[in-house]
């Protein structure tokens, strides 16, 4: 089969499907051999399930001649290894969980499942989670399809390229800081990060509980919605999932932004942040506009500055609770040479973790000890609070804001891995809006050149109230739609 | 605000994360310089703002009491790493 089947969105296929001009089997075939094709030069992918992939396709097959097809059915989609699947290896990119095979699915997967999707594998991403850059990965880093010495973004970095590079039809994510929609604009594709408690957290390897939400990585807004409307919802098993109706995406989703309130917040736009990025941003601004919008530039949300230090806080305290699970005992690594239960323990989560995540759990625990607990966490849950209060008081003067990803396109691979801080500093687009809770998503909205030559995909960020996933695809759907950078594919 | 080797193993020790030697200096410099990126929080006046545990407020969520299947014991101690009469097994915690 032709490489270009593997370059549509998820609805082309579904159409191609759903007119019998190809099967599951063929087009979960295809993925493979593309992946074989490409993925050495990526390493997009921890582990393939070609076994489990091609019953699935078979089972996908038997639904559409039996009509009972949903828009996911027999479409080949790549899973962040964070999540868990039942009998498939899952090791959130640690060295700790490497032999770990969970024994049940997360809710996301169960109600795939239940749709018909296939899956071809399991995605590489920073460990558990921990990263901008998909290079503190146990099993090596992934590299951008659009320039191979660079870093794809991360955490969900395998998700982000196995989408680009044409392996996976979608992919889903994780997104704690900006884990999906970061990923999404250096690799040139949709991201969402839904409204906290819209997808039930079951089964997602906890990084930041507050924070964490699961969401698609795609090659369109539609498919991005089609794909948030099959995850979406309560779930009981998951004491934050919302208890909200999940509206009908497909049914505004061509509604356009004629009239729609579109603010731009200036704190975005920071000091030393790329100029091609901000020209690229701020045209896509005039287009909205020339689309319809009312646009206001003068937006401002002045504690965003502290956004970075508030959830480098909050995060890394989640974590440091959330990973003291991993004790050697359960389940995965274990290390059993020391001369006591505690020098075990300690063993296992020396040999079991990777730098960053260490620093982390160390910041957590320094910022919940006694002593320094009002002085960090309380402190970060305050100003969290104060960030909050400023996006309430944007939207109920704008239906949307829309800002850069991030502050650069992707960097090169190596290039700020020794400098923590750095890294931390190149999220100050993203992390907001996952203090807040709030949905985002990552469209394409143009290049930028690079010194050395690389062509490089930048991303526009849409924001939309809490719950207002809509109103945000509405936008998004309507840039995409009207511009083409969507359509360009990277030159493997 | 300096976190000195000592208290990178007091941190670690907390954390029951075993650290190489060779490795506390590094971590107390980077630590350190995050900590310092930290104290611009201080300049934030919040004395009468209440703190964010969760983006929105949901409290008390409950369900109903319904018995329905659970994960089975085979399958709980199918990932341990040593395991022993349908327990997980570790090493003596009270030793002498």
């Amino acid at each position: 089969m032709a490489d270009d089947v593997l370059s549509l969105t998820m609805h082309e296929a579904a159409g191609l499907l759903r007119e019998r001009k190809v099967s599951s089997v063929e087009l979960t075939q295809a993925a493979f051999e593309r992946i074989r094709t490409v993925d050495e030069r990526l390493n997009a992918f921890i582990t393939e399930s070609e076994e489990v992939a091609l019953a699935q396709a078979a089972r996908s097959d038997k639904m559409i001649a039996a009509g009972h097809e949903s828009a996911l059915t027999g479409i080949p989609a790549a899973i962040k290894d964070a999540i868990v699947t039942k009998g498939v290896r899952t090791t959130a990119g640690s060295r700790i969980l490497e032999p770990f095979v969970p024994v049940y699915d997360a809710n996301v997967i169960t109600l795939l499942d239940e749709a018909g999707f296939v899956m071809v594998g399991k995605t590489n991403m920073d460990e558990f989670a921990m990263g901008s850059s998909g290079e503190n990965s146990a099993y090596g880093a992934t590299r951008n399809p659009w320039a191979l010495n660079r870093v794809p973004g991360g955490s969900s970095a395998g998700s982000a390229a196995a989408v680009a590079a044409g392996m996976a039809y979608w992919a889903l994510g994780s997104d704690t800081g900006g884990s999906v929609r970061q990923p999404a604009a250096f690799s040139g594709v949709v991201g969402l990060k839904p409204t906290y408690g819209r997808v039930s957290r079951y089964g997602l390897i906890a990084f930041g509980s507050s924070l964490d939400q699961i969401g698609p990585l795609t090659r369109s807004v539609r498919d991005a919605a089609t794909v948030l409307q099959a995850i979406a919802g309560h779930d009981q098993r998951d004491s934050t999932s919302a208890p909200v109706e999940v509206p009908d995406y497909g049914a505004t989703i061509d509604g356009g932004v004629k009239g729609l309130r579109v603010g731009v917040p200036q704190e975005y736009f920071v000091e030393g942040m790329d100029p091609q990025v901000r020209e690229a941003v701020k045209k896509a601004i005039k287009h909205l506009e020339s689309l319809g919008a009312e646009v206001d530039v003068d937006v401002s949300l002045p504690s965003t500055r502290h956004a970075v230090s508030v959830y480098y806080i909050i995060a890394p305290s989640e974590a440091s609770a959330n990973l003291a699970r991993y004790d050697g005992v359960k389940y995965g690594f274990s290390y059993k040479e020391g001369g006591s239960m505690w020098a075990n323990m300690e063993g296992t989560r020396q040999r079991g973790f990777g730098e960053e995540v260490k620093r982390r759990i160390m910041i957590g625990t320094y910022a919940l000890s006694a002593g320094y607990y009002d002085a960090y966490y309380v402190k970060a849950q305050k100003a969290r609070t104060l960030i909050r209060r400023e996006f309430d008081a944007a939207f109920e003067k704008h239906d949307v804001l829309v800002a850069p990803v991030s502050p650069t396109p992707a960097f090169k691979i190596g290039e700020k891995i020794d400098d923590p801080l750095q890294m931390y500093l190149n999220d100050i687009c993203t992390i907001p809006v996952s203090i807040a809770g709030l949905p985002g998503i990552s469209v394409p909205c143009g290049f930028a050149t690079a010194d050395d030559g690389a062509r490089l995909p930048i991303g526009l960020q849409v924001i939309a109230k809490p719950f207002d996933e809509a109103t945000m695809f509405r936008a998004a759907h309507a840039y995409e739609q009207s511009t083409e950078w969507h359509a360009e594919a990277p030159p493997l | 605000m300096s976190l000195t080797p000592d208290e990178v193993r007091h941190i670690a020790l907390l954390a029951r994360l075993g650290i190489a030697d060779e490795d506390v200096e590094r971590f107390s410099g980077q630590l350190s310089s995050i900590l310092d990126y930290f104290a611009e929080l201080q300049e934030l006046d919040t004395d009468d703002v209440p703190p964010t545990a969760y983006p929105f407020d949901l409290h008390n969520v409950l369900r109903a009491d319904e018995t329905a299947p659970c994960i089975d014991a085979d399958d709980v101690l199918a990932n341990a790493p040593a395991q022993e009469d349908g327990y997980f097994r570790v090493r003596a915690v009270l030793e002498e």
